[in-house]
């Protein structure tokens, strides 16, 4: 990847992180670890990856994301914002009286969003069932799928995993955003999930582990996946939860927090390098 | 004389007739392929036919992302396993999503006979009835079938069919009109409105038999949408005939008689006795056995009809 693109790439990733850390901060609460560490995996996605076109959300031959994690709507929201598909000015309304950016991630509501996620463990079998019916459209869509950590304790994300397997779904590029924390405490402490990436081979699956706020890493797993014939992909993003939230980066607590003003203008100027 | 064919030979001979017509029609099975009738789809349309195993939850969330694409998905279980063994993702992923996924469910209420209570719902439909934009319906034989397959699949949005897969009897008028979500009435009456589906059709025109026998004039109504409720029929037969009981092969517990109760408690409150099962579970037996044993049969019918006249008379 060229040094001044990845460069870019950085600098679009610390600016979503400030669009994330203002909207929930603004609010005063929110999910901002799980928005946080997915920024430049979804940065990568959709300024570097993804087929799309922000003036028509609902082209047909489009690149498809699916949130599975929906908590981390935010973190998408800031990405769609900066890309043109609503105004940046709509990152104000999170959550509020009729909003058309609600906590979890609605296909209904959101220009840009392509599955409705919340209920956990539900989005990678959608993301499936898009990408068989990409294939069979023979259109070269393809279909991005983040699922969470603790989220990868419910059974579903397993049952899609053979599914995706046995369909050959190699259209279908997944990633964990493998933070290590999840509400109760730590994923080792309420129920491990190692070896994860062994689970995912075992499964079928190409597996990737990587850095999972390396942009040029993340950028290459993605291309070096979909040489794969045959098999989905599987990125296991090692991450820091709320990646870029001085006050609350790596704790288990960064689920979902109150956030104080000072608090989201100090992250913002510390990410700007103001401070 | 040669028997009709079974109800999911009709409706797997519709799909893939109207595969033929229309790309986006997708079959989606979670290995119950043979119960549900659908093998000869898959044989037609081998790209189109998906099977996910014994994995319901993922089931209805592959159907969901067919539908998210712009296929039409027809993804089958047996009732209990295709509403409450994956509820959640028929709420979250199809429902709340709105997404356009028919959901079939075979072997309703006692019709799963020696399968037993494990695989005897008397809830699921009470269960979809509850979902917002879902659609519930019951088309008690390939008659009606026939009619109501081509409205379920013109309609933009998901809907549960219970549909009861061995059926080889015909209960209604060849050629009578059924419309999804108006009640369709079977036999004018004057004196007592009897409102049943799917299974109970027979049963309660027999009842209705009887009671004229008696001099009594049973009008009965065939609510085969369960939702959205048809309320213009259901409080014009109320104000016409006074009383009313509701025959399902279902819990009387959020099913037929729940929905009559709610719409003429608001707009014409009669007296109102259910038939169906009266808050337990399912056991092995016949069909034939296990309506008897739950007091679901023509005579039961009957006496409900006779005690809700009775009612009426006492207001």
């Amino acid at each position: 990847m060229d040094p001044n693109r990845i460069a870019f790439l950085q600098e679009k990733a610390t600016d979503i992180r400030c669009l994330v850390l203002e909207s929930i901060g603004k609010l005063g609460v929110g999910h901002i670890g799980g928005s946080l560490s997915i920024v430049d995996a979804l940065t990568v996605l959709y300024h570097e990856i993804m087929r799309l076109d922000p003036s028509n959300p609902k082209w047909e031959e489009r690149d498809r994301f699916v949130l599975s994690k929906g908590h981390g709507g935010p973190g998408v929201y800031a990405v769609l914002a900066d890309k043109g598909y609503f105004p940046v000015e709509w990152l104000d309304t999170l959550n509020g009286p009729d909003t058309l950016l609600p906590s979890h991630c609605d296909r209904l509501r959101t220009p840009g969003i392509d599955m409705t996620a919340g209920s956990l463990g539900q989005g990678l079998s959608a993301a499936a069932g898009m990408a068989l019916a990409a294939k069979r459209d023979g259109k070269g869509v393809r279909v991005y799928a983040i699922i969470g950590d603790g989220e990868s304790q419910e059974g579903q994300v397993w049952e899609a995993a053979m599914f995706a397997r046995q369909y050959q779904l190699d259209n279908l590029t997944a990633f964990t955003d493998y933070n290590h924390q999840q509400i109760d405490g730590t994923i080792s402490e309420v129920n491990e999930l190692e070896p994860l990436a062994d689970k995912w081979r075992s499964f079928g699956w190409n597996v990737m582990e990587i850095d999972g706020h390396d942009i040029e890493a993340i950028e290459a797993a993605i291309r070096l996946g979909q040489k794969q014939k045959g098999k989905p992909s599987m990125i296991i993003l090692h991450t820091i939860k709320a990646k870029g939230a001085y006050f609350c980066e790596g704790k288990t607590a960064s689920h979902n927090m109150p956030i104080s003003e000072e608090q989201w203008k100090t992250a913002v100027q510390k990410l700007r390098g103001e401070e | 004389m040669a028997s009709n064919p079974q109800l999911r030979q009709v409706y797997t001979q519709w799909l893939v007739e109207k595969a033929a017509q229309d790309p986006r029609l997708f079959v989606v099975e979670a290995d119950l392929m043979g119960a549900s009738g659908t093998k000869p789809f898959r044989e037609a349309y081998p790209e189109r036919f998906v099977d996910t195993g014994v994995a319901e939850a993922n089931m209805m969330g592959v159907a969901a992302g067919l539908a998210n694409m712009g296929k039409i998905p027809f993804a089958h279980s047996f009732t209990p396993f295709a509403t409450r063994r994956a509820f959640d993702q028929v709420t979250i992923s199809i429902a709340y999503a709105d997404l356009n996924v028919k959901i079939g469910g075979t072997d309703p209420g006692v019709t799963a006979e020696l399968n037993g209570g494990t695989h005897m719902s008397f809830e699921d439909a009470g269960l979809m009835r509850g979902l917002a934009n879902m659609i519930v319906v019951e088309p008690a034989d390939q008659v009606q079938l026939l009619a109501l397959l081509p409205q379920v699949f013109e309609h933009e949005g998901p809907v549960y069919m219970r549909l009861h897969r061995k059926n080889t009897e015909v209960f209604v008028d060849e050629g009578m009109p059924f419309t999804l979500g108006k009640i369709a009435t079977l036999r004018a009456g004057t004196d007592v409105t009897l409102v049943c589906s799917g299974l109970m059709i027979p049963g309660t025109l027999e009842a209705a038999r009887i009671l004229a026998g008696k001099g009594i004039s049973a009008r009965v109504l065939n609510m085969h949408t369960l939702k959205p409720v048809d309320e213009t029929t259901l409080v014009e037969a109320a104000r016409q005939t006074g009383a009313m009981v509701t025959v399902e092969n279902h819990s009387v517990l959020n099913g037929w008689g729940s929905a009559v109760c709610e719409t003429l408690a608001a707009f014409c409150p009669v007296p109102v006795l259910r038939i169906g099962v009266q808050d337990h579970f399912g056991e092995v037996g016949s069909t034939d056995f296990l309506l008897e044993k739950y007091h679901m049969t023509p005579p039961y019918i009957v006496e409900a009809a006779q005690q809700a006249i009775a009612l009426k008379a006492k207001r």
